[in-house]
């Protein structure tokens, strides 16, 4: 489904991404963890051009998304985002947040993606949020609107951008039992984290990222009781 | 005049001012029409300036290097050379052989002067949106001018709107200048009463008076405005 190959990526001198190599199939729930500036978020970013990739490529369905005549825009749509900082519209309600994407995009009627973003909010167990603003959510119910928001889309895989960092502790939880709920239904899946119980769970692969490399990949009981890198050994012995 | 004048003298005195000024040969028309002009040409200005500043803002902002030069250049020279000059110029030298009405001229001149001004503010209200806006905008599929039009300048605004606000008082105070190509607003108006009188109190104050007086109507309703954005910004 998405083919990195040789993925580089530098800000200025700065080599963040350093030739990554990984193929993401339909269904798979991927979970990337390691230490902060190891590259994680930039190598999410890059997948949907939010950064621009230095060198290599990035295939997303067989189709090349970095070259520079890729229509972006239809590319992204069939990604749904989801950021550490929620990004919601503070200008919207909450359905409006939700619905904006489908109208515009898609060309959807207002009333279907309006039955769409309510089956969505109960889904997240929000549709009592319908009509507030953002500003009135607390940072968990932002969360779980911004995933509603980028199903809305119906996309076919959802890259998460380290989604519960910036929540505070009771809220986590609430947030990563959607995105639970979010795996089991079959949805592909990103997702940067640094929450290694749910990577343990969830993850149906875990990818280690060190140094702008994948320094080790495997099943979360591979990489969480029987790592071999020993850059992988040392974090873990940090995090766990 | 001495320093002893009954009360009845004094009175009289002033009033005999006040009717040379204002009453005599129905002076106080070329003031009323004054307003007229530096209305006329102000709202023209303003208007062409929110256009130009626009259009400047979005070189500014674009990621093209000629666009960019062109924002740059626009801005630099307009912000480098006073006013006065600018308006000569695109009298006595752009439209030298254009028989166009004189304060249409003029607001062209202020336009373009005032755009330059208005692209920074709109410039700094667009950069004054997170990032995290407009990417999460992109990330959804939305072009970045639907993510601009419908996301990041309709939260701008609020940052954008005090600011014009206070460059379309500026603008209005700088029209006082196009008397240099013969347009009779209030300042004109005014010193035109002044050298035909040859009393300078009574019209240079009444010329202050009438331009406090408008630029105090105009913030009311600014005032207003500005009062039901912030309303609609639910917290």
């Amino acid at each position: 489904m998405i083919q990195i190959n040789n993925l580089k990526k530098s800000f200025g001198n700065h080599n963040v991404l350093n030739g990554i190599t990984e193929h993401i199939s339909q269904g798979e729930v991927v979970c990337v963890i390691g230490p902060s500036g190891s590259g994680k978020s930039t190598f999410l970013r890059c997948i949907n051009r939010l950064e621009e990739a230095t060198d290599g490529e990035i295939l997303v369905d067989g189709e090349m998304i970095n070259a520079p005549k890729a229509d972006i825009d239809r590319i992204r749509s069939k990604m749904g985002m989801v950021f550490q900082q929620f990004n919601l519209f503070p200008h919207m309600t909450v359905k409006k947040n939700i619905i904006l994407a489908p109208t515009l995009v898609k060309k959807m009627s207002e009333a279907e993606a309006d039955k769409k973003a309510m089956e969505l909010l109960k889904r997240v167990g929000l549709e009592d949020k319908a009509s507030a603003y953002p500003n009135s959510l607390s940072g968990g119910q932002k969360q779980r609107v911004a995933i509603a928001r980028a199903l809305a889309m119906e996309p076919e895989i959802m890259l998460f951008d380290e989604p519960t960092s910036a929540l505070d502790p009771e809220m986590v939880g609430e947030v990563l039992d959607v995105m639970k709920n979010l795996a089991k239904a079959g949805m592909t899946m990103l997702i940067v984290t640094h929450e290694m119980g749910f990577a343990r769970e969830v993850a149906t692969r875990v990818l280690f990222i060190d140094n702008g490399v994948v320094a080790e990949s495997g099943t979360p009981e591979e990489i969480f009781t029987n790592p071999q890198n020993e850059r992988t050994k040392l974090f873990l012995s940090k995090v766990l | 005049m001495n320093s002893f004048l009954t009360f009845g003298e004094w009175y009289s005195q002033t009033f005999a001012t006040f009717y040379r000024c204002f009453i005599k040969e129905n002076r106080y028309r070329l003031l009323i029409e004054g307003v007229g002009v530096t209305i006329k040409v102000s709202l023209l200005a303003i208007a062409l300036g929110i256009v130009i500043g626009f259009l400047i803002a979005t070189c500014n902002l674009s990621n093209n290097k000629f666009l960019n030069a062109i924002g740059r250049i626009y801005t630099g020279v307009i912000r480098g050379t006073p006013s006065v000059t600018q308006l000569m110029i695109i009298y006595f030298v752009i439209f030298a052989t254009i028989k166009w009405p004189k304060w249409i001229i003029a607001s062209i001149a202020f336009g373009i002067n005032s755009g330059a001004y208005v692209s920074e503010i709109i410039r700094a209200g667009i950069l004054s949106i997170d990032r995290g806006q407009t990417e999460a905008g992109r990330s959804l599929g939305l072009s970045g001018a639907q993510t601009m039009f419908r996301i990041v300048l309709p939260q701008a605004v609020k940052n954008i709107f005090p600011a014009l606000c206070n460059e379309f008082i500026v603008l209005i105070k700088e029209t006082a200048i196009v008397g240099y190509v013969g347009l009779m607003d209030i300042q004109k108006a005014g010193d035109f009463i002044k050298s035909s009188t040859f009393e300078a109190f009574m019209p240079l104050i009444a010329t202050a008076i009438i331009y406090y007086v408008i630029i105090k109507l105009l913030n009311i309703g600014l005032k207003r405005i500005e009062e039901a954005l912030r309303k609609s910004d639910i917290r």
